[in-house]
């Protein structure tokens, strides 16, 4: 069953992964001062995932994996462009991006 | 061999991805991040993805970390004051990502590939194409809408950030299509009979006035009073009769 990986096996991928994950998750939770930071820890997550779909299609010898490896590329890239563009208009009109500042939706 | 290559990859995609989210320089946390990219590119290369690893090169490190750090280095943020909460919020976040860590650790410590794996439908790439040749014949075959679906995403996507991002400032002198329609060659041209030998000078010019161009520019764009200069009306002896002489 570990088809395409070789002597790595699927184990270490996964591990990688998840290391990767939780330290996204982290990064989310850490960073309360600049809003780039956690746009860069989702771009981490997303790279976690991608990890594991592409240690996945090659384990099981299924191209399907690669093909939604694309996929997320694509929504990452979007969802940074998007991302990028609010925190600039954002710190037009406020002239911060400071997590803590961001308080305008609160009762 | 390739363990050995794998590891190398591994240790510093963790150890870079662990400097994006700790660096104290957001700059620097963006150069931790194309660090990173290039060692999962090279982890997708170790598991034989060799076209998804180039376009993580070339999307990630060329496109996307390339933005953040443009967005970075314009925004003027001041670095000292940016690290102030770490500390407060360290424990929780190392509490959650803990937490995270170990749940992930219990799903993977009791979880095997099933044993009829094999009866599901693989797309299984065809001997001897490559891995970007077998990648293509799936992609415009089987996932074809989906493809689609994500040329639609990056276009609301560019269109969002242009949307986003564009200001309404007068750099320009913009033309009121409407009343530059209106106008006739009598308003806009003057026509004057020459003597022989005699140049316009002589008559005085043929100027026109200063700021008569207003009546056909946008109100507020660059150089105009914001009020639309109200139109002359339109003079009742033609005394050139407009172009047509």
């Amino acid at each position: 069953m570990t088809g395409g990986l070789g002597s790595i096996g699927i184990g270490p991928y996964l591990t990688v992964s998840a290391i990767l994950l939780v330290l996204g998750v982290f990064g989310i939770f850490l960073n309360r001062k600049n809003v780039i930071i956690i746009l860069m820890s989702i771009e981490l997550i997303l790279l976690s995932a991608n990890l594991n779909f592409v240690a996945f299609s090659s384990a099981l010898g299924d191209l399907s994996g690669q093909v939604f490896t694309l996929f997320v590329l694509t929504i990452a890239a979007a969802e940074s462009a998007i991302g990028l563009a609010i925190v600039t208009v954002y710190f037009r009109n406020r002239g911060s991006i400071e997590v803590e500042d961001i308080t305008m939706m609160k009762g | 061999m390739t363990q050995i290559v794998f590891y190398v990859f591994a240790t510093v995609l963790v150890l870079s991805a662990g400097m994006v989210v700790s660096a104290r320089n957001p700059v620097h946390s963006v150069l931790f991040l194309i660090l990173a990219f290039f060692n999962a590119a090279g982890l997708f290369l170790v598991a034989g993805a060799e076209f998804l690893a180039m376009i993580l090169v070339i999307v990630y490190v060329g496109a996307v970390a390339v933005l953040f750090l443009f967005v970075v280095m314009m925004l003027d943020v001041r670095f000292t004051q940016m690290r102030e909460g770490l500390q407060r919020y360290a424990p929780f976040g190392a509490a959650v990502g803990g937490v995270l860590f170990a749940e992930l650790a219990l799903a993977f410590g009791h979880w095997r590939i099933a044993e009829n794996i094999a009866d599901v439908p693989h797309l299984v790439p065809s001997p001897g194409r490559t891995n970007t040749a077998a990648l293509g014949d799936v992609l415009y075959t089987h996932y074809v809408f989906p493809f689609e679906a994500c040329g639609i995403v990056l276009l609301v996507a560019m269109i969002g950030a242009i949307v986003l991002t564009l200001r309404e400032r007068p750099m320009g002198r913009r033309q009121n299509i409407d009343r530059q329609h209106e106008r006739t060659a009598a308003a806009s041209v003057e026509m004057m009979a020459l003597p022989l030998g005699q140049g316009v000078t002589e008559l005085g010019g043929f100027r026109r006035p200063d700021k008569s161009y207003y009546v056909a520019s946008v109100p507020g764009s660059y150089g105009v009073t914001a009020e639309a200069v109200p139109q002359a009306a339109p003079a009742g002896d033609d005394r050139h009769g407009g172009l047509g002489q």
